[in-house]
């Protein structure tokens, strides 16, 4: 009697499919928390850039490499005869939800409000010294000297109606000091392919799409946004039905998930690298038994470290198989990346061990290991494994394992020996890890660069990157830097960490690299 | 009377002073919002002067303060994470907690009471056996467990109930009911069931304890040797008897439901002022935490001068216990 009754139900299904295919699909998407506000300058975060990319609109965007691509501008170059200033031209015929045309005033207008005081996203555009409108389709961004590489940073920065933004005093971003909202949290008017209809933040939303987009429509034009913060019910949500899409799958339900009827899983890499760090000044450390000098400055102790650390079993126990090993803190999307600077040392103990013996520490010595446990893929096994692995060599560690809202003051504050980390590269380019990891700590520079390292060449060569046109030279000066920083081994890098969506196993949706997929580019079978 | 309540009122304000001092002291040990205000591309200085803005840098005593003058005001600021009004926020969200609380403190009521008096009377009897044994579990096994369990079977397997949620929501204007639809109603059976579950043993415990002493009292013994029917026995006397402390140890309890539902909302996605708190833990959202803390230290305060003021009235022993002293 069940049988015959899911046999129907399935045949039910399967028909409604069949003629839903090339139309209507409203599609249920979860994942672990909410995007934090509509304001679309407000926060700098990918969960809330993820949301509001379906309202709002960029000028470029990213395809499922990782290129730019054109999406409100349609062509962009640097002037002729002018290197400091950047040219957009801008897609003709867009409207904004409320009808209002897509002008290059509206691009003004909204750059401005990104470099405003309280927005969160002025650091990207802090080379920005005026926007202006050529004429109604064609934008120049006057840079305060050569940037070559200055459309990777626009691939967040949304374009808002400027009409609209003045009717409601939206000139200025959210000021938390002030107590006041911001009409902007709550009310959207994009040019995106969906219009926010419904919104309760924290339990659901709603978007329908918008029927006047440029683009070519999409098979989903509903789509209901529930966050689901336990682990357990977001997957039971999925499996039960409620839901058809789940972006943040836990890596031990992957196999389990994978193995279930009706319902599959799509991996693939993130943009962001698992590493640890260390402090390399000459200052010994709060937390070792050492207390005359710092083990972590001789670079025998480094690279007995990097020798002991087997990542094969870190990928293999801790991750299930949901990551990629690498020994070089960059992600293999990244302008500077090499098969070389990526390949790691074969695991060797003995070798390790003589390293350790060498540098005076065949005794070995104590240090504190501060780790995120809720940040990162597993962040806390990872570095539970490391501690192992370490203690082998002689290095006794002990592990302190926080929530990252205490782990981070502890990181910005420089008040860690060794810690573990997790970095994205928005902007695809090595200079955005040397800017801040690598170059010596300053006002500008090097704002979690924990370890200290400091060396003087290199910040030169860093800063020079900022201004090179010449791209081929640049390309060099990336590859000479990151030869010092593999030498100096100023990170003891992991892995990337692997994204994993789970989805009724009727639609498609891969993996974007820095995790923030698009329903539009959803499809049925 | 007068006198009595001005007195516990005085106190109340004085425990809500200390919650508020004790909660502010420890906010500076959960962590740095401004850690979690910035993107990873904002520079010291940037996050130097959002700290400065919001008046972390003044001493701590100087921020109580504040803190107190503008919630006096009925002000508890902007949240750090949703950027909205944090009184709106915890408003829009309590008609759901209430309603968990409320529906799982009345399934414990009803069971907890029948059970008690079953096992009380049928101490014997193998099905009495069971529901101790049963019961031992409800205490034992913690929420999260038994909720996961619940979804599992009744969710993914079976699919009889939603895993998470509150199903459609009728808006009222000054509150916002799931009972009024059939979603919302088959939403809040298994969250309910979760958190009524430690109540449940604890009163069905409690009234059999409370039954079998009072079936041992002479005036039961008077009763039956009067020829009154067992039904007149049980219930009418017995069990009325042993009521008195079961509806303080409810009420109490009450007030529990509402400030620890925090497993069961988040088990279940369930969008009500527990999860809120959650959320805001994770990324040190200081206004939100503060006035959550400081509402569910009001939803004690006040429960417990109620219970005061109901002793009160019921128990003429206090009354004249005070005036003349030394009994």
């Amino acid at each position: 009697m069940r049988k015959t009754f899911t046999a129907i139900a399935a045949t039910l299904l399967a028909s409604s499919v069949l003629v839903s295919a090339a139309q209507a699909e409203t599609l249920r998407w979860a994942r672990t928390s909410d995007a934090l506000t509509l304001d679309p300058h407000s926060q700098n975060q990918g969960v809330t850039h993820t949301f509001n990319h379906h309202i709002y609109e960029t000028l470029l965007d990213r395809d499922l490499e990782g290129n730019l691509r054109e999406r409100l501008a349609t062509d962009w170059y640097v002037k002729e005869g002018d290197d400091t200033v950047w040219v957009f031209e801008l897609r003709e015929g867009v409207t904004f939800h409320g009808g209002e045309e897509f002008t290059a005033e509206d691009v003004v207008f909204s750059i401005e409000r990104a470099k405003s005081e309280n927005s969160n996203m002025r650091q990207l555009h802090a080379d920005v010294e005026s926007v202006t409108a050529v004429d109604d389709y064609t934008v120049e961004f006057q840079m305060a000297g050569p940037s070559p590489l200055y459309p990777n940073n626009v691939t967040n920065t949304f374009i808002m109606d400027m009409g609209w933004s003045e009717e409601n005093d939206l000139q200025s971003v959210q000021d938390f000091g002030a107590g006041e909202e911001n009409f902007a949290v709550r009310n959207t008017n994009g040019t995106g392919p969906y219009v926010l209809t419904e919104r309760d933040p924290d339990v659901r939303s709603v978007l329908t799409a918008y029927q006047d987009w440029w683009g070519e429509a999409s098979d989903v034009t509903e789509i209901v946004y529930t966050p689901i913060a336990d682990n357990a019910t977001r997957v039971a949500a999925l499996l039960s039905g409620e839901v058809d899409l789940v972006q943040d799958v836990p890596v031990q339900d992957i196999d389990r998930l994978s193995g279930t009827d009706g319902v599959k899983v799509e991996t693939g890499p993130e943009n962001r690298t698992i590493y640890f760090g260390y402090r390399m000044d000459d200052e010994p450390l709060t937390s070792s038994d050492v207390t005359d000098e710092n083990p972590f400055a001789n670079p025998l102790v480094r690279e007995a470290m990097e020798l002991a650390i087997d990542r094969e079993a870190i990928r293999q126990v801790v991750m299930r198989g949901q990551s990629i090993p690498t020994c070089v803190n960059m992600p293999p999307f990244v302008n500077g990346w090499t098969e070389e600077l990526d390949a790691c040392p074969a695991v060797d103990l003995d070798a390790a061990r003589a390293l350790m013996e060498e540098a005076g520490y065949g005794d070995g010595f104590t240090v504190t290991l501060d780790t995120p446990n809720d940040r990162y893929v597993n962040d806390e096994a990872i570095s539970q494994a490391v501690v192992g692995m370490l203690g082998q060599i002689g290095i006794d560690v002990t592990l302190a394992s926080r929530p990252v809202a205490q782990h981070s003051p502890l990181i910005l504050n420089n008040q860690t020996d060794f810690y573990l980390l997790g970095w994205g590269v928005p902007t695809f380019d090595s200079a955005y890890i040397f800017n801040d990891l690598v170059h010596t700590k300053t006002d500008d520079y090097g704002t979690y660069n924990i370890g200290l390292y400091s060396n003087p060449e290199v910040d030169e060569m860093i800063q020079s990157l900022g201004t090179m046109t010449d791209l081929e030279a640049r390309d060099q000066v990336i590859a000479d830097i990151w030869e010092q920083v593999q030498e100096d081994r100023v990170f003891l890098t992991v892995h990337v960490q692997e994204l994993a969506y789970a989805m009724r196993d009727d639609m498609t949706l891969a993996v974007h690299p820095e995790n923030q997929p698009s329903m539009v580019d959803v499809t049925y079978e | 009377m007068l006198a009595f309540i001005l007195k516990r009122l005085a106190q109340s304000v004085l425990v809500m002073l200390v919650v508020a001092l004790i909660s502010f002291t420890m906010f500076r040990y959960v962590g740095d919002p401004v850690a979690s205000l910035v993107s990873q591309e904002a520079s010291i200085a940037d996050q130097e002067q959002l700290r400065e803005r919001l008046g972390l840098n003044d001493p701590i005593v100087e921020q109580f303060f504040r803190f107190v003058g503008n919630a006096l005001q009925g002000q508890f600021g902007i949240s750090y994470r949703l950027q909205q009004p944090v009184s709106e926020l915890i408003l829009s969200r309590l008609p759901a907690t209430i309603e968990l609380a409320f529906a799982s403190a009345t399934i414990a009521l009803t069971l907890g009471i029948i059970l008690g008096v079953f096992t009380a009377l049928k101490p014997q009897s193998p099905v009495s056996g069971g529901v101790m044994a049963f019961s031992l579990v409800g205490v034992s096994l913690p929420t999260f467990l038994i909720g996961i369990a619940l979804i599992y079977i009744f969710a993914v397997e079976l699919q009889w109930l939603p895993s998470f949620g509150r199903g459609d929501v009728v808006d009222l204007g000054w509150w916002n009911t799931g009972l009024l639809s059939e979603s919302g109603l088959r939403s809040i059976i298994l969250p309910a069931i979760t958190l009524s579950l430690f109540q449940m043993t604890l009163i069905m415990r409690l009234v059999r304890a409370e039954m079998l002493e009072v079936l041992r009292a002479d005036y039961i013994k008077f009763a039956r040797a009067r020829g009154l029917t067992d039904r007149a026995v049980n219930f009418g006397h017995a069990l009325k008897n042993t009521l008195v402390p079961v509806i303080t140890i409810t009420g109490l309890q009450l007030g529990s439901v509402i400030a620890f539902a925090i497993i069961t909302e988040t088990v279940f996605q369930w969008p009500g002022v527990g999860s809120l708190f959650i959320n805001s833990v994770a990324v040190v959202d200081v206004p939100v935490m503060a006035a959550y803390l400081m509402f569910i230290a009001l939803v004690f305060v006040v429960i417990n001068l109620i219970v005061d003021i109901l002793y009160y009235l019921v128990d003429p022993r206090l009354r004249v216990g005070g005036a003349r002293g030394g009994h």
